[in-house]
């Protein structure tokens, strides 16, 4: 209870809402990195996803990288690259792109792969050639769950992007470490439930992008997954 | 010009690995060692803890279906809070104690292990269900015997993802303290300005994930006999394709 009142009061201070080290600047920031970790790992995951489901070439060895990466420390990746290029921007994103990679690649892997060989037959029936299979066909079937391995790496970078506070360039990290250096539970609080609120408007706008770019047919059919 | 950086790079490239090898020999019995078996041990624990607390939840969420998007929802907004603070706000209770990063740890896989306990249930065929009804099997014998084996390919495939992630992830709580080569990481080499340590425990750490990935596909091709000519009798394209979607079914929800 006690809890509860001192994180509605952290929330209730007008300061918190105002400056450089306001709630809206660190949330900005927070919002930045993350986005531009998704964009590059989203440029590098899903090309490498769509030509290696559509040819079954390289799939192997992409999934193999893919789970490598995965088992990568983020805080040794984080750590590595720190030591290499200086504190900044470049460390967090490194980390945050190793983590964010894996799932937008399997999951397009696995889209692309899992058409119907039915209707590849068919398309190249009615007279497409490679390229047309896969972007009139197979990306459109893979597209549900080419957004689930997006949403899955965004939440998890939302989530692990409080690290960029270790390296000196904020985000609501920042209210997390700060909290913890002042011994004020309900700073850390405070900083977690922006970070979960932040994950939860996310999922809601793939969510609605889901809503808005699977087309009708594959829609109506059960949601892929959760 | 070209070929003398090339040269230069490549003698610097033998100068770290030399560099990582001395350090390597130096420090394998102290603090290589202790620190590998520690970030073992704290991934093996949260996994066995997520698994012991994923089962009954999965099995809930299973029989009684109205339960189960709650749940889901409640174990995805886990998942989403950051494990720095979690660890922090654990601190106060638990102290320096393994359990501020067990316990976190452990509630992350929660994320991937229930939905694949309760897809895995959900799959059981329903013949199957009720041949084992007609053959006196009473509703815990079902669930031990006939039930659970056939979910446990799915539930394996959440634990493997579960116990990579939670292997990468201990060594975020060497920020507190703990995280075994997590702690080689930090402690050895970022405070000294040293790569060498934040080479090997990165190497380790994928190799503990590949390790314990391994092991899990051992566990399920022992635990699961009946299963393991099945693949090479999919010998038709359609049958391929049926069985590939039904593996990708079981991970998709959870890479």
């Amino acid at each position: 209870m006690n809890i509860v009142t001192g994180v509605v009061d952290w929330f209730a201070q007008p300061e918190q809402w105002a400056g450089p080290s306001g709630i809206p600047a660190r949330f900005a920031e927070h919002v930045h990195y993350s986005v531009l970790a998704l964009l590059i790992a989203g440029a590098i995951a899903v090309p490498i996803g769509l030509v290696t489901g559509h040819t079954g070439r390289g799939g192997f060895l992409a999934i193999t990288l893919a789970n490598i990466a995965r088992a990568l420390p983020t805080i040794g990746v984080l750590t590595l690259v720190v030591l290499g290029m200086g504190l900044g921007l470049a460390p967090v994103l490194a980390a945050l792109v190793a983590l964010a990679v894996p799932p937008i690649l399997v999951n397009t892997y696995e889209g692309v792969r899992g058409t119907d060989p039915q209707l590849k037959d068919a398309a190249q029936g009615m007279g497409m050639r490679g390229g047309d299979v896969l972007f009139r066909l197979e990306l459109p079937i893979a597209l549900p769950l080419i957004l689930l391995g997006l949403r899955t790496a965004a939440i998890q970078v939302v989530s692990t992007a409080t690290i960029a506070a270790y390296v000196g360039i904020g985000g609501l990290g920042r209210f997390i470490v700060d909290g913890q250096s002042r011994r004020t539970i309900e700073m850390i609080v405070g900083g977690a439930l922006l970070v979960v609120l932040l994950a939860l408007a996310v999922t809601a706008l793939f969510a609605l992008l889901r809503h808005m770019v699977v087309a009708r047919g594959l829609r109506r059919r059960p949601a892929p997954a959760t | 010009m070209g070929e003398g950086t090339t040269a230069s790079r490549a003698a610097d490239a033998v100068a770290a690995v030399a560099e990582v090898w001395d350090w390597t020999a130096a420090n394998l019995d102290d603090p290589i060692g202790p620190k590998l078996l520690e970030h073992a041990q704290l991934s093996f624990t949260s996994v066995l803890l997520g698994l012991l607390i994923a089962l009954p939840l999965g099995l809930a969420g299973a029989r009684w279906r109205p339960l189960y998007p709650p749940m889901l929802t409640g174990v995805n907004v886990l998942y989403a809070v950051p494990s720095l603070a979690l660890f922090f706000l654990l601190l106060p209770y638990t102290g320096f104690s393994p359990w501020t990063a067990i316990i976190p740890l452990a509630l992350y896989t929660l994320a991937i292990l229930v939905p694949n306990v309760v897809d895995g249930l959900n799959q059981v065929p329903d013949h199957v269900r009720q041949a084992a009804a007609a053959m006196g099997f009473g509703p815990l014998r079902r669930l031990l015997q006939v039930e659970l084996p056939i979910a446990l390919p799915v539930i394996v495939a959440g634990l493997r993802v579960a116990s990579v992630a939670t292997i990468s992830m201990v060594s975020v709580a060497s920020l507190v303290g703990l995280g075994g080569l997590g702690q080689l990481i930090l402690t050895h080499g970022f405070k000294r300005n040293f790569p060498a340590p934040v080479i090997v425990g990165i190497i380790l750490s994928v190799a503990l994930a590949f390790l314990a990935d391994a092991v899990l596909v051992a566990l399920q091709r022992w635990l699961t006999p009946w299963a393991r000519g099945r693949e090479s009798g999919a010998t038709t394209t359609r049958n391929r394709h049926i069985a590939r979607a039904a593996v990708a079914r079981s991970r998709k929800a959870t890479t």
